[in-house]
């Protein structure tokens, strides 16, 4: 264990390949890589495609370079999996969930980082959404590919997609 | 009993928070110490001692309140 608490042990890691930015994905992603660092393990969220969306600082839009990632701008909007109701669905959830007292992605977000969860951008996906560095949040690690992350999940006792 | 070195009250947390602010407050004693955790979350009564157990601490009292829980885990 390092001084932080969180296990450096390649036995004790998590990996969550973060793919869906639908409000009800995210949730998971976030409670389970919560969850993770608070067993004290190594965990890395990495964010590819929608997943993305999440590390991206929500005054940038997806403008891209040309007219096709500009498009993927006009979907950038909170939706859910399920029972989406053309927008309708998330800010139903979100009130559901507020009632129920569970935290919303953006505090589970930040707690997510206060425990040393490594949050790790998807480099192509980076380059497909015409997103820089810049334009991701502060406090997370640097771009990765593929190869990068199997790394990861080859080390890590428990791997998921969501 | 051993005396409680510290109280983390998680009243009206949910899923994950309990078992998250409990990882954060056992980090702040000592081995040995006792951590007193009160949650109204019903998944504690699962979560919380998985969790003690597979964190190498040890789960000493846990007791069903109906709406509220306490548990006193001894950090390992």
């Amino acid at each position: 264990m390092s001084e932080s608490g969180v296990s450096t042990k390649p036995e004790d890691g998590m990996v969550i390949v973060c793919w869906s930015g639908e409000i009800d994905k995210v949730w998971p992603q976030m409670i389970l890589g919560t969850t993770g660092a608070a067993y004290g393990m190594d965990v890395t969220l990495f964010c590819t495609f929608w997943g993305l969306f999440t590390l991206k600082r929500p005054e940038v839009g997806i403008t891209g370079d040309n007219w096709m990632t500009k498009m993927l701008g006009a979907f950038n909007n909170e939706r859910l999996s399920h029972l989406n109701f053309g927008g309708a669905g998330p800010k139903m959830m979100r009130s559901i969930a507020d009632r129920h007292k569970v935290a919303p992605p953006e505090e589970l977000l930040a707690t997510a980082m206060e425990l040393g969860v490594r949050l790790a951008p998807c480099q192509m996906t980076m380059d497909l959404m015409g997103l820089k560095r810049e334009d991701l949040i502060d406090g997370i690690e640097e771009p990765l590919g593929a190869a990068a992350a199997v790394s990861r999940m080859q080390n890590a006792k428990i791997n998921l997609f969501i | 009993m051993s005396d409680v070195a510290k109280t983390l009250d998680a009243s009206g947390l949910a899923c994950p928070m309990p078992v998250v602010r409990t990882r954060q407050a056992i980090d702040q004693i000592e081995s040995g110490q006792i951590l007193e955790v009160i949650s109204t979350d019903r998944g504690s009564l699962q979560d919380i001692p998985a969790w003690a157990e597979s964190t190498g601490n040890v789960l000493v009292a846990k007791e069903d309140g109906g709406d509220r829980f306490t548990f006193r885990i001894q950090k390992g």
